[in-house]
């Protein structure tokens, strides 16, 4: 266990193919798990789409997705936390243009905003963060 | 009414005097020197000595698909190597093809029935055929070439794609006659008139010799009305050699060469003659091929027979049109399609479960192949990337499978439809 583990955020990312109202099964299947949902993004494939969701309980949602029939895997991923200003997020970007991103969303949660990101090499990304003085959340802080 | 060979109106009593003792000379060959078919009628309890009528055909055991498969690629060949001039290779039901050699017999009798078949159909030496059928492996586009090039026809030897320059051809050398599978030539109609080209008042053709795809009387009365093409339906088979006979101007019927083949219609469940006028698998024994012999092969597909003598004068039997087949094979731009290729292709790609749907759809005039499969849950990793990456190298796989354009769908596990006994992996939407 390394001091920066706190910082590794689980994921659920689902397969979800195009058919009408996948989300909405999604969405149902954590809503009677009494499952909250923090973050949350879609990304389009040829045909098929993955759905990127940060909750509450991610073991449990997990449990309860598989046993409906998705197909789910955790994916650790890193929230920085941004000022909640104009500029927020280009004073983050100056400190990471050393990290290679793979995709990241954002939400706002007053009286900050939060990025979501995943990089490639997840224990360098998170030791070149903070060196760079960035805020990231702790997992506590979803789970 | 003029014949390419005087064979073609014998006597039906002379005609089937002639069948007997090529059927018998066949049989006698095969025992004698073909270690592959006398194990097979040693195995079925007859020796040449059983044939002395013609129904005594009925004795010998039948050739299948696994047969050739199994025998890749030529272990079932009767000629040594040098007396063979030319492969084809069809669609094998797995991973390898089946190979079909021919001598330069072969070669002959295979022109002479497509020959008989153009000029029964009123092709001549005015004529300019073009032949869309893939030249190459696929015996389609070789087989009519031969056949036209044989009555003195002029041949066009445009194969596939590119249909704006095969309309250009069309136009600017007066072309004819079209051999084409039916869908393409509804889909040359469509791209022509995009093209401003008027089929009927800009080009020349009036008949169209069409097969190696299921169709309908329907689709000929669309071909006749839309494009003015009188539609002549061809039947035949690589195993067989390629596109073998076709309908007289009579469009009543496909006039088998009974002098070169010997066609039995079967109940699937039974193994019997269907009664007069009954549908069932079509049998064919081909009397003369020396490199890859036939007999009694279970072509798969359903139709009827008529021994009746023919208006044009032909005594030979007509089959009807191919009303389906008694396996799952669907036939696609002239391709055959196994799904158990498809099953054989996934089963290299550890992604994918072994569930498949294959779903056969018609868009415009074309024909398109969908294969829809599982994603297994262990090959997932939330990167969309790999997601499409696995589909790329699907699509490349089952393309190089089936030699035809397929696009695939990956689906969620447990999504797809789950038999209990005989898998229905085909859905087929079209409507011929």
């Amino acid at each position: 266990m390394s001091e920066n583990d706190k910082y590794r955020i689980k994921q659920l990312s689902i397969f979800s193919e195009n058919r009408p109202n996948r989300l909405g099964a999604v969405a149902k299947v954590l809503k009677e798990g009494k499952i909250n949902i923090l973050g949350f993004s879609i990304a389009e494939g040829a045909g098929y789409g993955v759905i990127r969701v940060l909750v509450d309980r991610p073991d449990i949602a997990r449990d309860l997705l598989i046993k409906d029939g998705f197909v789910v895997k955790f994916t650790e991923v890193l929230a920085i936390q941004m000022q909640d200003t104009p500029g927020g997020l280009f004073d983050l970007t100056d400190q990471m243009k050393d990290i290679n991103i793979e995709y990241g969303y954002g939400y706002r949660n007053p009286p900050y905003a939060v990025l979501i990101v995943r990089v490639e090499e997840i224990e360098q990304g998170i030791s070149s963060l903070l060196a760079g003085g960035l805020r990231l959340l702790d997992n506590v802080t979803f789970h | 009414m003029s014949y390419w060979n005087p064979v073609e109106v014998m006597p039906v009593p002379e005609l089937k005097a002639l069948q007997l003792k090529q059927l018998k000379m066949l049989v006698y060959k095969l025992y004698t020197f073909s270690p592959f078919y006398r194990q097979k009628m040693k195995e079925a309890g007859v020796t040449p000595e059983d044939i002395q009528e013609l129904d005594d055909v009925r004795k010998l055991p039948f050739m299948t698909k696994k047969d050739l498969r199994d025998g890749y690629p030529d272990k079932l060949f009767l000629a040594s190597p040098r007396e063979v001039v030319r492969y084809h290779a069809s669609s094998g039901t797995t991973g390898k093809p089946t190979i079909v050699g021919y001598t330069q017999n072969d070669i002959e009798n295979w022109s002479e029935s497509v020959a008989r078949g153009l000029v029964s159909a009123g092709v001549g030496t005015d004529d300019v055929l073009q032949v869309c059928y893939t030249y190459g492996l696929f015996s389609g586009g070789l087989g009519l070439h031969y056949g036209a090039e044989k009555v003195g026809a002029a041949v066009v030897p445009a194969s596939t794609g590119n249909t704006e320059r095969q309309i250009d051809l069309v136009r600017d050398l007066d072309v004819t006659v079209i051999a084409a599978t039916p869908s393409y030539l509804l889909h040359m109609g469509e791209v022509a008139a995009k093209m401003g080209v008027d089929i009927r008042k800009d080009t020349k053709l009036r008949l169209g010799i069409l097969g190696a795809e299921p169709w309908s009387e329907r689709m000929r009365d669309r071909i006749f009305e839309r494009l003015g093409i009188k539609a002549i339906d061809i039947y035949g088979t690589s195993e067989l050699s390629g596109p073998l006979w076709c309908e007289c101007s009579e469009q009543n019927g496909i006039h088998v060469w009974g002098d070169i083949t010997l066609v039995e219609v079967l109940d699937p469940e039974t193994d019997e003659p269907v009664p007069p006028g009954g549908k069932g698998e079509l049998v064919v024994t081909m009397l003369l091929k020396e490199a890859l012999p036939i007999v009694r092969y279970r072509t798969g597909d359903i139709t009827t027979v008529s021994e009746e003598v023919c208006a044009c004068g032909r005594t030979h039997p007509r089959i009807g049109r191919i009303q389906g087949r008694v396996d799952d094979m669907i036939i696609i731009r002239g391709i055959n399609v196994f799904p158990s290729q498809v099953e054989y292709s996934l089963m290299q790609h550890p992604e994918v479960g072994n569930e498949f749907q294959i779903v056969v759809d018609r868009k415009g005039a074309l024909d398109s192949l969908l294969v829809k499969v599982e994603l297994r849950p262990e090959a997932f990793g939330d990167r969309v990337f790999e997601l499409d990456a696995i589909k790329d190298r699907l699509t490349h796989k089952l393309r190089d499978a089936l030699n035809v354009g397929v696009s695939v769908e990956i689906v969620e596990p447990g999504s797809l439809p789950r038999f209990e006994g005989k898998a229905k992996r085909v859905v087929d939407r079209r409507v011929f």
